[in-house]
């Protein structure tokens, strides 16, 4: 208990970032109509595939010679990379389509 | 250091279109220009991350060449299938794009816990939960979103398994205990595996029993899921782009799945377990 109060401790600065995060995610969103969950949900789809910055990171700290790392890292990137541009064009295709009908919500 | 703090900034404005698009996302009039800021924010970040990102042991040539082909593969093929889709399935498009986000952070927890392996930590390994928590969510995310998509495309059908429920808390108990027992007793490769295997299977027998109508909701569930594993990574490289990017996706998520609920008059208990009461009721 000493040992994960001291971590929280020492990541404070972490955990209001967390927190305040949290918060702003519940707040920007908050006012959506249901006409555009779906695009949202969509876009926000999107947004997390910034986890592909981590796959690629994992590639650049990779040793040239540990092949298994760089298989599996390879691997993410490629899906990674799916996420954020699959996601985006979706969401774009999406909202376009939303232009041409009068706008009810 | 110039270039570290070049990235730093640039991750900083990532993190801001991120909050902007999903902010102008939610209006009609601005939703299609917000989606086009997040997306050039993830360009900046990706773009600064491949020149500015510098490491002790920094990668070799076969490293980049790797980085660049799997870019180049996973553009061509996610923007031919995002641009070959119908309409009316884009929600298990979606879903799959989902998914992959997921077995991304999965496939990056697993690689970490390789390196994780061979450093001794004692006391509370804050590093090594987080690496269990990204690997977990990861992989729920990913075989949900698979089978969702299976569904919506009506390759799977709803298939309620006798005692999906009790099924489900039994593998929910394993996960905690896998990941309480490594977080005491350290992290332990055998452990690690079986801990990625019963969170796939938790991940199809989650989705499974749901029927289809509500699937949109429980895309979205996972959706928020994905954002949290994405936000564990995030952790493990201190990189702030990827826990904004992760938080923010998983606490608007997560509100976005209970207003969906909302606008279908149901609460998400209803909907997560509603196929089961009827399944358990019929048989």
């Amino acid at each position: 208990m000493e040992q994960l109060l001291n971590y929280i401790g020492a990541n404070m600065e972490m955990v209001y970032f967390l927190i305040l995060a949290i918060l702003l995610g519940v707040e920007v969103i908050s006012n959506v109509p249901a006409i555009l969950h779906t695009p949202l949900m969509s876009g926000a789809n999107a947004i997390h595939g910034v986890v592909v910055v981590g796959a690629i990171i994992v590639m650049l700290q990779a040793s040239p010679e540990n092949y298994l790392a760089l298989t599996v890292g390879f691997l993410a990137v490629v899906v990674g990379m799916l996420n954020v541009i699959g996601g985006f064009v979706v969401t774009d295709r999406m909202l376009e389509m939303f232009k041409k009908k009068p706008k009810k919500s | 250091m110039i270039n570290l703090n070049i990235l730093e900034i640039s991750y900083l404005i990532a993190s801001l279109t991120f909050i902007i698009g999903l902010k102008m996302l939610s209006h009609p009039d601005t939703a299609r220009k917000g989606n086009l800021w997040a997306a050039a924010g993830m360009g900046l970040a990706i773009l600064t991350t491949l020149t500015l990102y510098q490491d002790f042991d920094s990668a070799k040539g076969l490293n980049y060449v790797l980085i660049f082909v799997g870019l180049l593969v996973g553009t061509v093929i996610g923007t031919i299938m995002a641009k070959k889709v119908q309409m009316t399935a884009m929600p298990q498009m979606v879903s799959f794009f989902n998914g992959m986000g997921g077995a991304c952070a999965a496939l990056i927890a697993i690689i970490e816990f390789q390196h994780h392996q061979h450093s001794q930590i004692t006391g509370f390994d804050g590093e090594l939960l987080v690496m269990l928590l990204g690997l977990l969510i990861g992989s729920v995310s990913f075989s949900g979103s698979m089978i969702a998509y299976g569904k919506l495309e009506g390759k799977i059908k709803d298939k309620v398994l006798p005692m999906n429920q009790v099924i489900n808390m039994v593998l929910l108990a394993a996960i905690i205990g896998l990941i309480g027992y490594q977080m005491f007793a350290g992290s332990d490769p055998v452990l690690f595996f079986i801990l990625l295997g019963i969170a796939l299977v938790y991940g199809v027998l989650f989705v499974m029993p749901i029927g289809g109508a509500d699937m949109p909701v429980v895309i979205s569930l996972l959706n928020s899921f994905t954002g949290m594993a994405a936000a564990f990574g995030g952790f493990l490289y201190d990189n702030k782009a990827m826990l904004t990017g992760g938080i923010l996706v998983g606490s608007a998520g997560t509100i976005l799945t209970i207003l969906m609920c909302k606008a279908m008059n149901r609460s998400l208990t209803n909907v997560l377990l509603g196929a089961f009461g009827a399944g358990a009721a019929g048989s």
